[in-house]
Parts: C-alpha cells; sequence; structure tokens
C-alpha cells in the first residue's frame, strides 16, 4: 500500500480548511468577526469562504467587539456552535468584559446550567513593524481566567486540527494565531486526521536542557536548538500548544530528565504565563534542577515601529541560543 | 397571538399576584439581610413590580430572558421558584444556582432565564446572541432584555441596539428606567434623557411607558412583541418607574429627597392597582386578604425551605469551572 504524499500548505491555508471543515460538518457552527466575509479576513485566513458558504456562516461584524463577542456567547447558550474571530488580540481588550466577565463565569455561576461552548479566534504577537497597539501578546493574560481554554497553535497540523476538538469542547476556548505563522509553509501529513488540545508536545528531543515554548517561539527555539546541537547541546524543546490548563505533566518529565529550563515566551515577564510556569516548575521539581529556571521574554517597553527597535525588544534565537548555552556550560 | 390583554377576573388576579409576590418576597429579604442571613450585595426591586410582570406577562414559555442584577422581580415573575430563589440568596446548594451565585447571579435553565448580571450593560450582547442563535435554530422566540438607565451609558447598549437592528433580531429591549444609575441622576448621565428616543439612531422601533402601571407595560409589551414578530426587528420598550429602597444594602440616599421618593410612592403600582379593582369591584377586599394569605404562605415556605437547606461541600468548588458536556 503506497502511502499518501504529504500535504504543503502555509499555516493559514490550515486554518481556513479548519474553519471550512467546521462549517459544513455541523450546521450549528458559523463564524463571525470583522471583515471575514467580503474582505476575505484581515490576515486573509477566510478569504473566499464566504463566498461559498453564505454570508450568515461567514458573518461580517461591525467594530463592535465586545458586542458580538457577548452575541457568540448568547448564540453558544441558546444552541449555537460560534466562532468568533477578534481581528487581532490587542482589539480583544475591547471584549474583555465579555469573555472574563460572562463566557468564564456563566457556567461556575449557574451551578452547572449553563455551557458556554464558544471558540473565539485571534491573531496575535509581533513581528510587522505593527507598533505598540498592534503587537501584543496577552495569551497569558486569558489563560490566568478560571473557565477559559487557551491554545497557541504553531505546527501546521495544530492549525488545520485544533479547531475541531475546541468546537467540541463545552467551554469557551480561545485560539492564538501568530501573525509570523500565517505565511510559514509546512507539510500536513495525510496520515493524521485530528490532534488534541489537551497535551505539549515535545518538538525536538535533548537531553541537556528543556527549552519551553509555544506560538511563534516555537520556531525560534528550534532554530536555537539546532545550532545547539552544533555545539554539542542537546536541547530539548517543547511546544506548549495548551496555555490553559498548562501540561505540566511534559514540562515537568522534560526538567526532570534535563535539570535545565530555558522559558521562551513573547510575552512581558512581569505577571506572566513564563512566571506562572517557572514558579510551578520551582515548586515541583526544584530539586530536580541543577541551573536557575531562565526566562528569554519580550524587553518590558510598549511594542517600537521601526525594525531595528522591535528587534530588539522582542526575544531572539541567539539570546536563547547563549540563554541555554550558559545553563549547560556555565562560565 | 394576540397583542390585546383581557381583564378578565383570573388575568387580574394574576397581575395582582404576581406582583405582590415580589413585594413580600423583597420585604422578607431585607429583613433577612438585617438578620445576615443573606449577605453581599443585594438589589430590592420594590417600586418596580410593574416592569416585570408587566413585561413577563406578555411571554411565551419558549421566549428567553436576559436580566439585571436587581432582578429578584424578574426571575419571579418568570416562574422560578421562590424556595430556589431564597435558597439562593442563603447560599444554600438548594438554591437555583447551588449557592454560586447569589442575588446578582439568579440564572434558570428549565425557563431560558440567562442571568442575573453584575455588569452593568453586560446582558445586552448575551441577548443579541440569544435571539441570533434562535433565529438561526429556526426558533420563533422572542428574548427579552432587561437593563436600567444606567445601561444605557455603557457602550454595549448602543453596540446591542444596533446588532439586533442590523441582523433582525427578535430582541424587546426593556429599559427599567427609573431616574438612578446607582447613585447618577439620568439627567446627569445623559444629553438626551427620554431613553426611548435613542432607539431611532438605531432604526428601532420604541415605545415609552408608565412604568408604574402593570396593565399599561403589558398592553405596550404585547404590542410590541407582536411588531418584533411581524417585522423581525427589535424593539425598545421604556418603562419609566422608580425603586423605593436604596440601590442596595449599603446606599445612604444622599443623591435623592424624601420627598421625590414619597412623590413616587403615591404612584405605587401594586397599590394602585390593588386600589383600582377594589374601587371598580373587579376584586374583592376578600380576596385581596386570600391572596395575601397564600403569599405569606409562600414566603414562610421558602424561608423555611432556605433554613434547611444544606452547604455544597466545599470539596466541589472547583466544580463546573469548566464543563465535561453541554446541558441539553
Amino acid at each position: 500500500m503506497s502511502t499518501p504524499a504529504p500535504l504543503r500548505m502555509t499555516y493559514r491555508e490550515a486554518c481556513k480548511q479548519a474553519i471550512r471543515t467546521a462549517i459544513l460538518g455541523d450546521p450549528r457552527v458559523f463564524l463571525m468577526g470583522e471583515d471575514v466575509a467580503r474582505y476575505g479576513g484581515c490576515y486573509a485566513v477566510t478569504k473566499g469562504l464566504a463566498q461559498e458558504l453564505g454570508e450568515e456562516r461567514i458573518r461580517d461584524t461591525p467594530l463592535s467587539e465586545n458586542g458580538y463577542v457577548g452575541a457568540g456567547i448568547g448564540a453558544a447558550i441558546a444552541g449555537m456552535r460560534p466562532i468568533v474571530e477578534i481581528m487581532t488580540v490587542n482589539f480583544s481588550l475591547l471584549a474583555l468584559d465579555q469573555i472574563v466577565n460572562s463566557a468564564a463565569t456563566i457556567p461556575h455561576m449557574s451551578g452547572g446550567q449553563f455551557a458556554v461552548p464558544l471558540v473565539i479566534r485571534m491573531a496575535t504577537g509581533a513581528g510587522l513593524q505593527l507598533a505598540a497597539q498592534h503587537s501584543h501578546s496577552l495569551e497569558g493574560w486569558y489563560a490566568h481566567i478560571p473557565g477559559l481554554k487557551v491554545l497557541a497553535p504553531a505546527t501546521i497540523e495544530d492549525a488545520r486540527f485544533m479547531l475541531q476538538p475546541a468546537l467540541d469542547d463545552p467551554n469557551p476556548v480561545l485560539i492564538f494565531e501568530h501573525i509570523m505563522l500565517y505565511n510559514r509553509e509546512g507539510e500536513l501529513d495525510p496520515n493524521v486526521t485530528g490532534v488534541d488540545i489537551v497535551s505539549a508536545k515535545i518538538r525536538r528531543p535533548g537531553r541537556h536542557v528543556t527549552i519551553l515554548s509555544y506560538g511563534g517561539m516555537v520556531f525560534k527555539a528550534l532554530e536555537a536548538a539546532a545550532s545547539l546541537y552544533e555545539e554539542g547541546i542537546e536541547a530539548e524543546v517543547i511546544d506548549l500548544r495548551v496555555l490553559r490548563p498548562l501540561d505540566m505533566t511534559t514540562i515537568l518529565q522534560s526538567v526532570v530528565r534535563t535539570r535545565r529550563v530555558v522559558i521562551v515566551d513573547e510575552g512581558w515577564k512581569s505577571g506572566s504565563l513564563s512566571a506562572e510556569i517557572a514558579a510551578r516548575i520551582s515548586e515541583d521539581a526544584f530539586f530536580d534542577l541543577d541551573a536557575p529556571i531562565r526566562r528569554v521574554c519580550s524587553r518590558e517597553v510598549p511594542m517600537p515601529y521601526a525594525a531595528h527597535l522591535e528587534k530588539a525588544a522582542l526575544p531572539q534565537v541567539a539570546t536563547i541560543i547563549a540563554t541555554a548555552r550558559a545553563l549547560v556550560k556555565p562560565g | 397571538m394576540t397583542d390585546k390583554v383581557h381583564l378578565d377576573h383570573a388575568h387580574i388576579r394574576h397581575l395582582l399576584t404576581a406582583m405582590l409576590r415580589i413585594r413580600r418576597f423583597e420585604e422578607k429579604s431585607f429583613e433577612l439581610y438585617q438578620s445576615e442571613k443573606i449577605r453581599g450585595f443585594m438589589h430590592l426591586y420594590d417600586g418596580e413590580e410593574a416592569v416585570s410582570v408587566g413585561v413577563i406577562s406578555a411571554l411565551q414559555p419558549e421566549d428567553a430572558i436576559v436580566g439585571t442584577y436587581r432582578e429578584h422581580g424578574q426571575a419571579l415573575a418568570r416562574g422560578i421558584g421562590m424556595d430556589v430563589l431564597m435558597a439562593e440568596l442563603y447560599g444554600k446548594q438548594e438554591g437555583c444556582c447551588r449557592g454560586r451565585g447569589g442575588s446578582m447571579h439568579v440564572f434558570d435553565r428549565t425557563t431560558r432565564f440567562y442571568g442575573g448580571n453584575a455588569i452593568v450593560g453586560g446582558g445586552l450582547p448575551l441577548a443579541v446572541g440569544s435571539a441570533m442563535g434562535d433565529k438561526m435554530l429556526g426558533r420563533t422566540a422572542v428574548t427579552a432584555c432587561f437593563f436600567g438607565d444606567g445601561a444605557v451609558d455603557e457602550g454595549s447598549f448602543h453596540e446591542s441596539m444596533n446588532l439586533a437592528a442590523l441582523w433582525k433580531l427578535p430582541v424587546l429591549f426593556v429599559c427599567e428606567n427609573n431616574l438612578y444609575a446607582m447613585g447618577m441622576a439620568l439627567e446627569r448621565a445623559e444629553a438626551e434623557t427620554r431613553i426611548a428616543l435613542k432607539a431611532a439612531g438605531y432604526r428601532v422601533a420604541s415605545e415609552a411607558v408608565d412604568g408604574m402601571n402593570v396593565v399599561a407595560v403589558e398592553v405596550a409589551a404585547k404590542r410590541a412583541i407582536a411588531e418584533i414578530r411581524q417585522t423581525n426587528q427589535p424593539f425598545l420598550l421604556e418603562c419609566r418607574t422608580y425603586r423605593f429602597r436604596a440601590h442596595s444594602m449599603f446606599d445612604a440616599q444622599l443623591y435623592r429627597s424624601k420627598q421625590e421618593i414619597e412623590t413616587w410612592r403615591a404612584k405605587d403600582p401594586v397599590v394602585q392597582l390593588q386600589s383600582w379593582l377594589e374601587d371598580t369591584g373587579l376584586l374583592h377586599a376578600d380576596e385581596i386578604g386570600q391572596i395575601e394569605a397564600e403569599i405569606a404562605a409562600e414566603v414562610d415556605a421558602a424561608v423555611a425551605f432556605a433554613e434547611a437547606g444544606t452547604w455544597e461541600p466545599t470539596e466541589d468548588l472547583e466544580r463546573f469551572v469548566t464543563m465535561d458536556r453541554v446541558p441539553q
């Protein structure tokens, strides 16, 4: 029996196929957001879908983030399975009330009478010189909130397959798509037809140091690991994939083996996801560590426009390499 | 469906009973708060009974409701049991939300009562979504969305009015305009205080009605719902009303005069209806006495139910933070 050839596609195309399949597969699923229909999506993820699926299933909304996110929650409670697209994480701040005060609370607050089976997708991250108001990585904020599930697909496979289990989940699930990944091409194994939204994945095994990352940072971590290998340092790269709830089992198993950790997070350090992961490792694997936990994060500044400043503010491969090297070969 | 209100004996009795149940429930809740059986924030509905009773009398069982944080009246008018509501105020697990929600977060699946929402204006987008879901699923239900005049200051009011009109959604927006957003007087908060007029900016039909007159509210609500069904457009009903008690249990009411309160008390919706019924002989004093006795017994039973209730084990604290299925 011949093996089917791998499918080559962009991350953007994978996101689009996921949406299309989900809508075709369930009459309750629809997508709404700003400029998703006639414009085709700010990052062109939904281009052409409205023509195929109709403007009720791919619905343009006015610029009313709090309004249409709340409408998504209400529609989910009424029996639909909405996918709400927020153009960028920056605009999601205008919908924080509905996400945090409604979607995250209603199941618990109602004593389990209502679930909120809703998916909210949004673009996140920096790298296109979009400056301070369009470059945030605030997924760590959302990962702070009980009641939400937070996903960060980094690979083509996850971009293609995380949406369906997110829609099948009875809880509000936030999916963060890093803007620098949309054009990235990769191969989709035709034998893979689904993924879980529970576990972290080892993207590159190694035994000297664990590099924890997610989203856009996974590829920087992998690049750093490839370079470190040339120096004889075998770094294990873990793609967190699920930011809430964290798969601490996979993280701790790796840490116990490598005894050294670098956390790479595009968010700021203060009060962050990287801080939370470091704290949990300290709580549960302190005596297994041979070195302090290190973090490579964005510099604590609003993101500047100028390319050289943006680059200086973001975690870079060279910093990851230097940080990991210093842990493995101190002095 | 008819938009007429038949003021026959049974219906009049229903309207009076429904309002009196709320009044007596709130009086008891006040008392129980003083004796520290109820804690947290509690907002009483005395004075506003005609609004929820009038509107909800015009709804069908399949319709949905989104309430406010001053929602004991909305919940009782919708048919949520007085016993489970009182148990909720006690924080007991026999409460309608197992004691997780308390006074401000009453939910009930069986009557499609989607909260109880303590974020002013927070319910309006949810109502848009509920109506959107119903429409997409081919149901004919209407969603009635209660909110106060304070919510009109919020962006969510304007976003929701626009979305509902744009998408032709069956939402009955019901503004309980009691003239104060906590202590903020309407004329100090809004450049245009005639809330019903704001609907025109969204091409939404609207009407302002005397919210102290239950029959007027019910007639207006029936008319509005008939229009929603006919036009597939939302409707804004502004009910001009007044709360007789303080905003919450921590309010010294420095922002309004005793005289103003007395002026409004003279328009008491319960007293108004009761006097009219007695004057016209539609309901005899004996029968009203009988209704009062039944309600007193119901309130006593609700308190006994709440007293006998149990505390949810702390082991269950994290239950329902995330759900393992969508309840059907």
